[in-house]
């Protein structure tokens, strides 16, 4: 699947890394970092991050 | 024959509940029942980004409602609807218009509502913040130049102070025991943030006890105004506005005659079962349950994070109970929180109500705008850190310290047995 993160949304809380560490990562400016594209397998992991986000910044792209 | 959970509380913690179940494997009915005639959607933005700009109520909806999952596409939505009593022992909910519903499994997920002011006097010019409706209509009154008073300084209170002033209200903020926030950060830091508030033009009054309302014409209660508030010590403070935000009540009187706890929210075990039942749970800030991180006993969690969090553990734990299976081991949630206030982005991590004990980290409590970090200390163990500018990989890094409940110093003497 792909992963898209609106940075105009994106205010950079950080759950996201938390809930899905093998996706999203923080880097030491505390910006977010991500992979775009993600095995199907992290599905449940990506939908936990994607709740966690305060923002809703994180979508799945080509999810139905 | 489908079985059928109904959830009661069509709010975030109605919707993660649902989205959780069906994660769990739940391919049955889901029914939510919700009394706002809106779908979820995400309230902090209620007090700040929204509160300053909404738009139109529709418009303001699109701003905040929640995506849902595509599991969730068949669940029943059905709003504006409440419900106004529930036999558990006979698995039945009474609904406003008199219908009966039966459920195999149920979800209680009605949240909390604004406690008011028990005060008699005007209803014009007096606001709370919860729904949209609430934003919607306090943003058509905060124009520039009017005089507001917020009664209560919280989290929501400081946010409501600061989106007002930005506006171009001139705002006073009460507070009736104790400094802003100053029971979820301790003295310190409430004192900083106390200070950086009045630097930003807002006006803090301190130990305040309101004793009245003022109003233009006190002898028509529905068609006065309010022009102010009048304190215990025969203080007067102007104000066309008057916002209350002196904590919530939690939605549970639906609930009476099921010989169940609801004296603080409804009473849950670890897997959010409410306790003296058998396919009841209950999620979000509702739901008090037991601290097992902290061993603190049962409590509410008014946090942004706890209705995920608990619909993740709640919804394994009915399904397992409907199925006859083995409960799955609960997570334990650990609550985060965050709150923005003019150019301040404060971050919790934990539980700093439970500190015998705060030490600044980093920084200085007494300028937080240069960045400050306090830790929150349960004797020896670190059970909460917030703070203030703090980029997120940091925060990352203080919360693995709370999560391990990290401690200050080590164990000297421990060692020195163990020699």
């Amino acid at each position: 699947m792909k992963i898209f993160v609106d940075r105009q949304l994106c205010e950079n809380h950080g759950q996201c890394a938390i809930a899905a560490p093998q996706v999203f990562r923080m880097n030491s400016e505390g910006i977010l970092e991500y992979e775009e594209n993600v095995n199907d397998s992290l599905l449940p992991d990506v939908e936990d991050a994607m709740d966690a986000c305060p923002v809703q910044a994180i979508f799945i792209q080509d999810q139905s | 024959m489908t079985r059928s959970i109904v959830i009661v509380g069509g709010s975030m913690g109605g919707l993660r509940a649902a989205e959780q179940l069906r994660a769990a494997g739940w391919a049955e009915s889901i029914t939510v029942i919700g009394t706002e005639t809106h779908l979820p959607y995400n309230r902090p933005p209620l007090s700040k980004e929204l509160l300053e700009n909404p738009g139109t109520t529709a418009e303001a909806f699109e701003a905040v409602k929640f995506r849902h999952r595509p599991s969730v596409t068949d669940v029943e939505w059905r709003l504006g609807t409440e419900v106004v009593g529930a036999d558990l022992p006979n698995n039945t909910l009474t609904l406003d218009s008199g219908e009966t519903l039966t459920y195999d499994g149920l979800v209680i997920a009605t949240g909390l509502r604004p406690r008011r002011l028990p005060l008699p006097g005007p209803l014009r010019g007096r606001h709370v913040l919860r729904t949209l409706e609430d934003a919607v209509e306090l943003h058509q009154e905060l124009r520039p130049g009017t005089e507001v008073a917020v009664i209560g300084a919280g989290f929501i209170g400081c946010e409501t102070a600061a989106t007002a002033t930005k506006r171009g209200c001139s705002v006073t903020l009460l507070e009736g025991t104790s400094g802003p926030m100053q029971r979820a950060l301790g003295e310190e830091l409430s004192a900083g943030i106390r200070d950086y508030l009045v630097q930003q033009g807002v006006t803090y009054h301190g130990h305040a006890k309101v004793a009245g309302l003022l109003s233009n014409d006190a002898t028509i209660e529905d068609e006065s105004s309010c022009t102010g508030i009048i304190l215990a010590d025969g203080t007067e403070i102007t104000a066309d506005v008057i916002i209350e935000s002196v904590g919530s009540i939690p939605n549970v009187e639906w609930l009476e005659g099921n010989d169940i706890d609801i004296s603080n929210g409804v009473l849950c075990d670890e897997h959010l079962r409410v306790v003296g039942t058998r396919n009841v749970v209950a999620v979000g800030d509702v739901a008090r349950f037991p601290d097992l991180r902290n061993g603190c006993g049962a409590r509410r969690i008014e946090h942004w994070s706890i209705p995920g969090d608990t619909a993740k553990i709640a919804a394994k734990a009915l399904i397992a109970d409907l199925n006859g299976a083995a409960l799955p081991e609960p997570a334990v949630p650990l609550p985060s929180f965050w709150s923005n206030q003019f150019d301040l982005k404060i971050q919790g991590v934990g539980s700093p109500t439970l500190a015998t004990r705060i030490v600044e980290l980093e920084g200085s409590a007494k300028t937080p705008h240069d960045g400050v970090v306090m830790g929150y200390y349960q004797d020896d163990a670190l059970v909460a850190v917030v703070s203030v500018g703090l980029p997120a990989d940091r925060q990352l890094h203080y919360r693995k310290l709370v999560n391990d409940r990290h401690s200050e110093q080590p164990q000297q003497d421990t060692q020195l047995q163990a020699i």
